[in-house]
């Protein structure tokens, strides 16, 4: 069973004062992010990935389409007790500690009175929150904020969970500490939907990812596909001051820092690059192919006019 | 279901109760209260009038205050800033939470009321040093007050259902006064005719009609309120925030929250 | 979707259920607080109070006072009541807030005086607030016009009434009759044109609904007044003549007196007594009469006096 069907869902907002302009924020969609899945929404802000989440958590309602999360249509009350959901940069109940907190969230996800205080006792210490679970969450940082959103997106063990953003303002051990947590959820046989605009962090985490753009699909593809292609191109770095004449005409996108030289070299002359380079004495440092980076399969669907490689399968 | 309405109540109670700004609002009150102890000094007769008069309209006044804040800060800014996404991604159904945040509201002012009714009490015990029968006429009007908080706060959350903080706050303000004089409004719509008087009757009958539940003059006089008005009146308060409450139920349930 | 269907279809009726109730809730708090027991009484009494308290709104707390003047004098009269106590100071206070606000002064004229339940009944209070309305308002003819149908209708002084009427009939703005009645009182104060006249000037004078239906009623009770002295001068007339008493009005048709069978102004027709006084077939329909008022005892035909008004 899928664990998310998108199914033509379609969002179009009445704008403008007398609210007669229409906006379309998201053209009918068709997805299916599979269970076990780790399945990365990317696209640029705007696109309609917050939109998307939201027509998924009920939040919104669509113009028209549906989708089923589980196997259960949109609306079903049995929905929001197996799934997560962590919005961006969330705001929660100033007054409250974080132990608090999760305890409410606790009570209205139903997790049953004696498991309460261990769940939530759990989930502190995997988030590295127990020493603040007793603060008011608003003297929490931003990292905790983020850390505290997505102990109650997963405290009730839900089967998928959805992340609109979630390394958003946190420095690179919070993202860190967010990769691993992702991982360790696939690897519980959870589903993760996560949209984000960091590709290095989509590439390193998801199984496929979806491009979304201006409300539309763009692409969509397995990770390893899109990033296994070879471009044709090697990479060469060599120790000198400055390109050798003979190689200027060949060598594309060179970059020289200090004693090396970077350049970029179509793979048909690599052959004679090596001879020019053998016979001025010029060491070789290393030569690897150019693969395909998700960042080209991004930018080919999100601008259509520059020439990317790898349009999506 | 009922659980999830009581732990939203709750937690609306508990995020109300650690507010600082209620405390001084309350203390505030406390202080006007103390305040009419000096002023009745005027006159020994008087004492007592003054103490219940300044006292109940500052707990009226200084609760509706505390109402709208109250009711504005827990459920319009819950719904601007999104803490609510999170909430209604749990099993809480929207009616749910609506409910749940109005019996929370209504128990933080109830509450509320106790502490600032202490004032009062205090402080009328200081200028006639002992409770009489008379005084039962102040619990009546503290009563009243209680009543006429439901439905502001019901108000309130009506109009955060679809509106901004800052609007709602207006709205259930600008209804507060116009209620107090819907009196005047329906003597209006009486002895005008045609179209003008349609519309005031409309209007006169739709705003909450505060005008029978302020009895703190009568309590200022010791007089006793007659049971079938505290009876009506009841009944007019559940009344009308049911209406309140079912009307934000019915917005809330279709809007979509950007 | 089906259960969020439910919510709203049960949250509708909730709503459309309880706004009735309300409504019918708050006619039973209305009805309640309306009994004398439980009326409340006026809580500010001092006009300067009020108009600091008002912030300077003290034009719509005139109107509002105003309002509530018009609507307790309707509560206590719809319930023939004796009790207007709380008229005055109503009236007081709307004027006092808003010195030239026009109508409760009208309304005072009128409503003040006359007695219970059509009425207040205090004339002297109607007195003191038409002479604080000329006093700031020196140029309002209505206003010369009700103090001096106040002196001719309630206080009988109609020497003060001439004087209102030609202080009003000098101003530069004024009605027509204003002379007229002025000229009037001095001669003919007590003939029915005089007093015919004066309604008929309230009537023009104002635009107030009940103000007006009041002159209206007035005036009918004048015609039947009219009639019934005319009438019993005519009875009086035939004794003359024949030496007896009529049966029937139509014996005063049978000798040319009279032609047709007249009528009051609700169109049923006069009766005489066997002691040649007329009467009106149903007095309760014709408020403010003073004659033809059958009564129980037996007492001789009237002079034919001039009726007034009053009541």
């Amino acid at each position: 069973m899928a664990a998310i069907e998108i199914l033509g869902l379609q969002k179009t907002y009445m704008i403008g004062f007398w609210r007669r302009r229409p906006k379309t924020a998201l053209r009918p969609l068709e997805l299916t992010v599979e269970e076990g899945e780790v399945f990365g929404f990317l696209g640029p802000n705007g696109a309609g990935k917050t939109t998307t989440l939201k027509l998924l958590m009920g939040l919104v309602s669509p113009t028209s389409g549906t989708a089923r999360i589980l196997g259960m249509e949109l609306g079903d009350a049995r929905v929001p007790a197996q799934i997560g959901f962590l919005p961006e940069q969330p705001y929660f109940y100033d007054h409250l500690t974080g132990r608090e907190l999760l305890t409410y969230y606790a009570q209205l996800s139903g997790v049953p009175e004696k498991e309460r205080s261990s769940r939530v006792n759990t989930i502190l210490a995997r988030m590295g929150l127990e020493g603040s679970a007793d603060m008011q969450l608003r003297k929490f940082s931003k990292g905790m904020l983020q850390r505290v959103g997505l102990a109650q997106a997963i405290l009730h063990n839900p089967k998928v969970v959805f992340l609109d953003e979630p390394m958003s303002g946190l420095d690179p051990m919070g993202r860190r500490e967010v990769r691993e947590l992702i991982q360790e959820l696939r690897s519980q046989g959870k589903t993760v939907f996560f949209s984000t605009h960091i590709l290095s962090d989509a590439e390193a985490l998801c199984d496929r990812v979806a491009v979304i753009h201006q409300g539309q699909l763009k692409g969509v593809g397995a990770v390893a596909d899109l990033t296994s292609r070879s471009t044709g191109t090697v990479e060469i770095i060599f120790c000198a001051t400055h390109v050798p004449q003979a190689l200027k005409a060949i060598c594309s996108e060179t970059r020289v820092t200090g004693e090396m030289v970077n350049a970029v070299i179509s793979q048909q002359q690599q052959e004679t690059v090596l001879d020019v380079l053998r016979r001025e004495r010029i060491q070789l440092i290393s030569l690897t192919q150019v693969r395909s980076s998700l960042e080209e399969f991004y930018a080919a669907q999100v601008r259509p006019k520059s020439s990317g490689a790898g349009v999506g399968a | 279901m009922n659980s999830r309405i009581a732990f939203v109540a709750f937690n609306t109670f508990r995020e109300a109760v650690r507010d600082r700004v209620l405390y001084n609002l309350i203390a505030f009150a406390v202080l006007i209260s103390a305040a009419a102890i000096l002023v009745g000094e005027i006159s020994i007769d008087v004492e007592r009038l003054v103490v219940v008069n300044l006292g109940l309209t500052a707990v009226s006044l200084f609760g509706v205050v505390i109402a709208i804040f109250i009711g504005i800060g827990l459920v319009s800014k819950e719904i601007e800033k999104k803490t609510l996404y999170t909430v209604l991604s749990r099993p809480v159904r929207r009616w749910e939470f609506v409910i749940g945040k109005f019996v929370g509201l209504t128990g933080t002012l109830i509450v509320n009321t106790f502490f600032m009714a202490i004032g009062v009490f205090l402080a009328l015990f200081y200028v006639a040093h002992r409770l009489q029968r008379s005084d039962l006429a102040v619990l009546t009007a503290l009563f009243f007050i209680v009543l006429e908080f439901l439905i502001v706060v019901a108000l309130a959350l009506f109009f955060s259902s679809f509106s901004t903080p800052l609007m709602s706050a207006v709205f259930t303000f600008a209804l507060f006064v116009i209620g107090n004089l819907a009196d005047d409004l329906r003597g209006f719509a009486r002895i005008t005719s045609g179209f003008a008087g349609i519309v005031a009757s409309v209007l006169a009958f739709l705003v909450p009609n505060f005008s029978s539940f302020n009895v703190i003059n009568q309590a200022a006089h010791g007089d006793a309120v007659p049971e079938r008005l505290i009876l009506y009146n009841t009944l007019y308060a559940l009344l009308y925030s049911a209406m309140a409450i079912s009307g934000a139920v019915l917005i809330f349930q279709r809007r979509n929250l950007k | 979707m089906n259960s969020s269907r439910r919510v709203s279809v049960v949250a509708g009726f909730v709503l459309l259920g309880s706004m009735a109730c309300s409504v019918l809730a708050l006619q039973a708090i209305d009805r309640f607080c309306m009994r004398p027991e439980v009326q409340q009484e006026l809580y500010i009494h001092s006009s300067k109070m009020l108009r600091r308290l008002s912030l300077g709104y003290t034009g719509l707390l005139a109107d509002v006072y105003w309002t509530r003047a018009v609507q307790y004098f309707g509560h206590q009269h719809h319930r023939n009541s004796n009790d207007f106590h709380l008229l005055p100071p109503l009236l007081r206070m709307a004027t006092e807030l808003d010195p030239h606000l026009i109508p409760p002064y009208q309304f005072g004229a009128n409503f003040l005086a006359q007695k219970p339940p059509n009425g207040a009944g205090m004339p002297n209070e109607a007195l003191t607030l038409m002479q604080y309305g000329i006093e700031h308002n020196p140029n309002n003819w209505r206003l010369y016009y009700n103090l001096g149908f106040l002196y001719f209708t309630e206080f009988k002084d109609y020497a003060k009434a001439a004087d209102a009427f030609e202080a009003g009939a000098k101003l530069p703005v004024t009605n027509a009759f204003m002379p007229v009645l002025a000229a009037r009182m001095a001669q003919h104060a007590g003939e029915f044109d005089t007093a015919r006249m004066l309604w008929y000037t309230t009537y023009q004078s104002t635009t107030d609904g009940a103000i007006r239906d009041n002159a209206v009623k007035h005036l009918a009770a004048l015609r039947v007044d009219e009639d019934v002295t005319h009438l019993e001068e005519l009875v009086q007339k035939y004794r003359k003549l024949t030496k007896r008493l009529p049966e029937s009005i139509s014996d005063l048709e049978r000798v040319g007196f009279i032609h047709g069978t007249p009528t009051d102004p609700n169109g049923k027709p006069y009766r005489l007594t066997s002691d040649g006084q007329i009467e009106v077939e149903d007095p309760q329909l014709i408020p403010y009469i003073t004659k033809g008022v059958p009564s129980k005892d037996d007492s001789t035909a009237n002079n034919s006096s001039p009726a007034t008004t009053a009541q």
